[in-house]
């Protein structure tokens, strides 16, 4: 695991940016540019980072940025790289595309898919901030079951899309998932994806304060949460080979696990959650521990 | 004959440079600072570095990893979590006056 | 980008008898574009399959994106272009429609892509038969459009396109259209030249933004508000309005550079398109102009040498750019025309033909503006036959001796006489 004074004090955002107090996004940015440095073009959908970006003629990152429609993303990283082989840079410089949930799993999911079926050589970030925030809180099919948005305000109906796994079904060399409130270990999961060569995948959980209704101070400690409930496992997969994340270690034994009604309450958007959907989270928990399970003791 | 310089001929793609505060003065965003009390700090008294989960936590990179740390109060936008993240809750947040 | 010969590569100047597709594939090929990104669609696919070919026996350096949809197209060339390459690609109807949205964004970012447009008609319901309808309907996005007769006119204008595309004072992404079967799928003898010539000709790409030099750290295409921005000293930046401002003006000046481009490739080479915006046939001392675009134009050559003979001075204007429409051109040249025919293979639903209300609205004002009448043909890939030319000819004579002016569409060509009884609601009869 790397640690905390590996981790170059060089930043490639100037503070001063249009994200919200306490936005995770911006932290997970911010540590995901630091491990990836200056040799890196990123690209960008319609989203809440695009705002981060900044307005015309201005913008806040010491990296080139390119901005691309919601639904392009993959395809957007696609070129880059196609144009860096076409003029023998595509070994200098890295292709990362980020993107939030809503264009990743829904609009954005068609040119992922096709981008990382090519074996286009570039990592694909997605924040999962578990709902269309830029737009104002409209629910994503990263939703989870129960959570309030604007378009749901019974509480989500469905599924939350494990976009991990489908990543996984595609064969690629590296998935990862990850989370702003473990910085160190997402640091280092870009530096693990940066020496792969292929389509690498990480997706990070991003806890939203004004999506998911906290104080902003409390970032860090609900992402926490997300993980010490066992709902967020990190983990990657290597060349197929499932790796736990040390972080997420100790919970595969369920009884180190925090009842998920600890994290749900931390959240406004889960305020009005049924007791049936509070199950289904229970059984999603556990079903998903027991696969980790066997995954572990068939590696 | 087309003349290269005239004004439309200036102007092409929406293009951006980089620039520190793009939002303007984000320090304004609210009234309330981190104030670290330095004698609690864990750097500051092992003299080694250490700890610093305020440089870390930090969404918007206004803190230094130095010893001691030291925040750029013109844009922290005064979220809270270095006040939370603290092991020894040595940060408070206070209402400071930005000159 | 470096220039360099390779054995496998067609040195020689010759020619070839080749389909549309593959005089675009040929001249994307010889172009030296750097990616291309396509997705296939009927009656486009051979051009991509040409592609793949020569990539596949090293015939080319180009990087061949296999997409999985037109938009995805649309979008790698956008990247590609912005990174710095020089990018082609092809589509049609369908595919034009599903790339719709990255239309104005290749546009808005003065990326010089040339897309080469095989005609097709757009459903519903399904056709897969030629009309002009998917060209006209990209008309306000920005781009430069060109319509093509013949396959070396596919194969000429495509390395016109990238030269005028990437002129400094230009800057704009450009489609050449060539109708679909007619054209794509005809073999047509085509003059390939040689490499080095092409080379001299289209020099490589110097791109406004590339980038690919991570040195320089550039944003491109944020959010832009609708006023000026102003920071000081670190500078005063366009709003929006003054981006669309300079697309208009860059669009708006491009004829002359196009015209000279045309001129500076017909020196070279010895082929040459009228002036390069229009053709123009037996027109100088002609009371009645006939005025269309690609296959329609090309059967109303036909028929002029028999109205002539019936004694009736007609000539033909086929017109070669469609955008920007080169309105201080077409005023000049039918200033003291009488009158004017339009077959549009197209229409502007609600509205009339497309050629045809853009032709009345371009020569408002003159002082004798020429009396137009408008037909509407051959959509759907229904035959434009010398029957249907003659008949909107002598129709149009004879309204326009008469003083009729009317706004409501004529159709030439259709069989509704031969449909007896049929009643669409018989089709759903229950029981």
């Amino acid at each position: 695991m790397v640690k905390l004074m590996e981790i170059p004090d060089e930043e490639f955002i100037y503070p001063g940016t249009r994200a919200c107090a306490g936005c995770s996004m911006a932290l997970i940015y911010r540590m995901a540019l630091k491990a990836l440095g200056p040799n890196t073009i990123i690209t960008v959908p319609a989203s809440c980072l695009t705002v981060l970006h900044g307005m015309q003629g201005f913008c806040t990152t010491k990296v080139s940025v390119l901005h691309t429609p919601f639904a392009t993303t993959g395809a957007s990283a696609s070129g880059i790289v196609a144009s860096l082989e076409d003029k023998g840079l595509a070994d200098d410089v890295n292709v990362v595309a980020f993107a939030g949930d809503g264009g990743t799993v829904d609009i954005g999911i068609q040119s992922l898919s096709g981008a990382v079926e090519r074996g286009t050589n570039f990592i694909y970030a997605c924040y999962d901030n578990e709902a269309y925030m830029n737009t104002g809180v409209q629910r994503s099919g990263s939703t989870p079951p129960g959570a309030y948005s604007t378009t749901t305000p019974n509480g989500k109906v469905g599924y939350k899309k494990n976009m991990a796994k489908i990543l996984e079904a595609h064969g690629i060399p590296y998935v990862a998932t990850a989370i702003s409130s473990y910085p160190l270990d997402l640091y280092e999961k870009f530096k693990n994806a940066m020496k792969i060569s292929g389509p690498k995948y990480i997706h990070i959980l991003a806890p939203c304060p004004p999506g998911w209704g906290y104080n902003p101070k409390d970032s860090i400690e609900v992402g926490r949460l997300a993980v010490q409930t066992g709902f967020w496992p990190l983990y990657e997969v290597i060349e197929g080979k499932f790796v736990l994340s040390k972080d997420s270690g100790k919970y595969l034994d369920p009884k180190k696990r925090k009842p998920i009604i600890e994290y749900l309450n931390t959240q406004k958007r889960f305020k009005n959650i049924s007791d049936e959907d509070i199950e289904k989270h229970k059984s999603y928990i556990e079903d998903q521990w027991k696969q980790i399970q066997k995954r572990i003791e068939n590696e | 004959m087309v003349d290269t310089k005239k004004d439309y001929q200036k102007i092409l793609g929406s293009v951006q440079k980089p620039v520190k505060g793009e939002a303007g003065k984000t320090g304004t965003w609210s009234p309330k600072k981190p104030i670290i009390d330095l004698e609690k700090c864990i750097p500051v008294k092992s003299g080694k570095p250490s700890c610093f989960n305020c440089w870390l936590y930090c969404p918007e990179a206004v803190v230094t990893r130095t010893i001691p740390p030291e925040i750029d109060l013109e844009f922290c936008k005064g979220c809270g979590i270095c006040q939370e993240e603290c092991p020894v809750k040595a940060i408070s947040m206070e209402e400071v006056k930005i000159e | 980008m470096t220039v360099t010969e390779k054995k496998s590569e067609i040195s020689d100047k010759k020619i070839k008898i080749l389909t549309g597709n593959h005089a675009a594939a040929h001249a994307l090929r010889q172009a030296r574009v750097g990616v291309i990104a396509a997705y296939p669609i009927t009656p486009q696919s051979p051009v991509v399959e040409k592609i793949a070919e020569f990539v596949s026996k090293g015939k080319i350096n180009t990087r061949f994106v296999k997409v999985e949809s037109e938009h995805s197209a649309m979008a790698v060339c956008c990247a590609a272009s912005a990174t710095g390459s020089r990018v082609g690609t092809a589509t049609s109807s369908h595919g034009l429609m599903l790339m719709y949205e990255m239309l104005p964004w290749a546009s808005g970012n003065r990326l010089p892509i040339v897309l080469n447009l095989a005609t097709r008609a757009t459903g519903a319901p399904w056709s897969v038969w030629t009309d002009h309808q998917d060209f006209i309907t990209m008309r306000d996005v920005g781009w430069i459009q060109m319509f093509c007769m013949d396959n070396q006119e596919i194969y000429d204008t495509n390395i016109q396109a990238f030269k005028l595309a990437e002129d400094p004072r230009v800057f704009l992404p450009t489609v050449v259209a060539y109708d679909g079967y007619i054209l794509s799928h005809t073999m047509m003898p085509v003059s390939i030249e040689k490499q080095i010539e092409i080379d001299e000709f289209l020099p490589p790409l110097k791109h406004h933004i590339n980038l690919s030099d991570v040195s320089v750290v550039k944003g491109i295409d944020p959010v832009t508000t609708p006023h000026l921005r102003d920071r000081g000293n670190e500078g005063t930046v366009p709003g929006y309005f003054e981006y669309r401002y300079a697309m208009q003006k860059a669009l708006e000046n491009s004829i002359e550079i196009i015209m000279n481009v045309h001129e500076e490739f017909s020196e070279k080479f010895g082929r040459s398109y009228g002036n390069g915006i229009y053709k123009t046939y037996l027109t100088e001392d002609a009371d009645v102009l006939i005025f269309s675009m690609g296959s329609v134009a090309s059967q109303a050559r036909n028929v002029i040498s028999k109205l002539r003979k019936d004694g009736l001075k007609v000539g033909l204007v086929s017109l070669k750019l469609f955008r920007p429409f080169p309105v201080m051109q077409l005023r000049k040249l039918f200033k003291d025309t009488k009158l004017v025919v339009v077959f549009d293979r197209d229409i502007g639903y609600g509205y009339e033909g497309v050629l045809s209300y853009e032709l009345k609205a371009a020569l408002y004002g003159l002082k004798q503006s020429p009396f137009i009448k408008g037909f509407i043909v051959g959509l759907g890939g229904r035959d434009v036959t010398d029957q249907h030319i003659i008949q909107g000819v002598t129709k149009a004579i004879n309204e326009s001796e008469r003083g009729i002016i009317s706004h409501e569409t004529d159709f030439i060509g259709l069989k509704l006489e031969k449909l007896g009884d049929y009643d669409e609601k018989d089709y759903f009869k229950g029981g």
